[in-house]
């Protein structure tokens, strides 16, 4: 009931867009009333428009994002842990971590063209800085005496590594690839709308500029909804995952 | 005695300087290795020219639109966009976030509103901002507003629920009435993760205005980028990336730069800085 009540307000905000389009106070050129999108998506899901565009999008940001939490992490840990590697990649890192992701859609579509490399070499590129910065921090943030004391019983430097310190390091790290799952949408959704011909941002795009606005509506409530739901499943992941902890 | 009292505090001073000097060496020496190897890989000709053009063909690119005054444009209308919706988020996150930790109506209204906007990929609704407000300024400020403005809400509502209880106890029993408490303890107090929040919406800001320019077109550093992309000039798309590089690590500084400014009071400016 108290979780019902808390989402009342939603409902309101659905409600008004509904009444605004139906009694005429925005233009339903503008603002289609929600049953129509709601209508339209249906339709979209029936003829398969949405599946075929929703397999691209899904495989860039899986394959971007797993690529970059792998090489990140590694590269984050490998700063904490070796000097020399925190020498050479320091300011590397800091010179990239400003530089708006965005920036880089021109150059992947130079580098690889309009397929599916480019969005994958995209989020990979920006969702590793994040993720390396993460690691990195937890990853020095961890406690000394446990390491002192796993050092003294004996252990390697890389037994000391995958048992404290990565332990140690995962709350941040966890954090920092939530950063990236964030980061990827906003890149895979803008990269897909400037260079594709699949895609959820391609659909989006095309549907707008045929008119179709309900269509339109319904597609970018879609992707909306995707990075929602995929952020409250990792966190349900995260407390399972963190559960140790308490 | 007093000599030796000095000595100390002049010791760490003198070693602060000396590390701060050496932590600028490396960046400047790491830079300009970074530089090195873009031009001994392009003038390898393990990539085409069209790949990956030479450090110095973009530099004579830079400086040509720096002569001809397209730089300076590009980046004013692009740091306007950027600045201008930052500014209004600023302000209109802090008030909404200051809203509702105060009143319950407000909180129960933009809770889940803002829980459910926060982790959604804003910049899908662009066509439908482009559909309502056009191409120009209106809609790119629109939708730097619309991204920019959550994690300042989260962080001034975090910030504010974080303060001191004891500190409002102090303030009420010495006869501080609300508006005082608000603005000279809770404020003040919560502003550490307030600033923190600010951190995030600045490059976010910036982000999406590039990303409105490129899809629309037009002045600014991610139109004149996209434009140069469409006309296959691999030299103009790198250009873009040095200067929107350098804008963005400008404005990362001259941010963290204020937050120390700002929080001088604040114990946390005698930590040394971790990034």
């Amino acid at each position: 009931m108290n979780a019902v009540l808390r989402y009342v307000p939603l409902l309101i905000v659905a409600a008004a867009w509904e009444a605004a389009s139906r009694l005429g106070l925005v233009s339903s050129l503008a603002l289609p009333p929600l049953s129509d999108v709601i209508a339209s998506w249906i339709d979209l899901l029936r003829d398969g428009d949405l599946l075929t565009n929703a397999g691209p999008s899904l495989y860039r940001l899986a394959a971007g994002l797993a690529l970059a939490i792998l090489v990140g992490a590694l590269l984050g840990l490998g700063m904490a842990w070796w000097k020399p590697v925190n020498v050479v990649l320091a300011p590397v890192v800091e010179i990239f971590y400003p530089l708006p992701k965005s920036a880089l859609i021109p150059v992947t579509a130079i580098w690889l063209g309009f397929g599916d490399g480019s969005k994958i070499l995209l989020i990979f590129l920006g969702c590793m800085i994040p993720v390396t910065i993460a690691a990195f921090n937890g990853a020095r943030g961890c406690d000394r005496m446990l390491l002192w004391s796993a050092r003294s019983m004996g252990a390697s430097r890389l037994r000391v590594l995958w048992d404290v310190v990565l332990p140690g390091a995962m709350p941040e790290l966890l954090n920092g690839i939530r950063t990236a799952i964030a980061l990827s949408f906003i890149l895979l959704v803008s990269s897909e709308l400037i260079v594709a011909q699949r895609g959820f941002g391609y659909l989006i795009g095309s549907l707008g500029a045929n008119g179709s606005y309900e269509a339109m509506y319904a597609v970018v409530f879609t992707v909306a909804f995707l990075g929602f739901a995929v952020d409250r499943l990792y966190q349900m992941l995260v407390q399972r995952v963190l559960i140790w902890r308490l | 005695m007093a000599a030796l009292e000095h000595l100390p505090v002049q010791e760490a001073m003198s070693l602060r300087a000396l590390r701060a000097s050496m932590r600028f060496g490396t960046r400047v020496a790491s830079v300009v290795a970074l530089v090195l190897v873009w031009q001994a890989i392009s003038d390898s000709g393990i990539v085409t020219a069209f790949q990956l053009p030479s450090f110095t063909r973009v530099l004579a690119r830079i400086w040509d639109d720096a002569v001809a005054g397209d730089l300076w444009v590009n980046t004013a209308v692009t740091l306007y966009r950027a600045l201008i919706g930052f500014a209004i988020a600023s302000v209109g996150g802090i008030a909404l976030g200051m809203a509702m930790s105060r009143l319950k109506l407000v909180h129960w209204f933009f809770d889940p509103l803002i829980s459910v906007g926060f982790p959604m990929p804003k910049i899908a609704f662009l066509p439908v901002i482009i559909l309502w407000l056009g191409v120009y300024d209106t809609s790119k400020i629109t939708m730097v507003v619309f991204d920019a403005v959550f994690p300042v809400i989260a962080a001034t509502i975090i910030a504010i629920d974080g303060v001191e209880r004891e500190l409002l106890w102090s303030a009420r029993n010495m006869g501080a009435n609300e508006r005082e408490i608000l603005w000279q303890v809770v404020l003040p107090a919560a502003s550490p993760q307030i600033m923190t929040g600010l951190q995030v919406a600045l490059p976010l800001s910036l982000i999406v205005a590039v990303v409105t320019e490129m899809l629309m077109g037009g002045y600014g550093l991610g139109g004149a980028m996209i434009t140069a992309s469409r006309f296959a000039n691999s030299p103009g798309v790198f250009a873009g990336i040095v200067e929107i590089a350098i804008v963005g690590y400008a404005l990362v500084k001259i941010m963290s730069l204020i937050r120390h400014r700002l929080l001088i009071w604040h114990p946390e400016a005698h930590e040394p800085s971790t990034v």
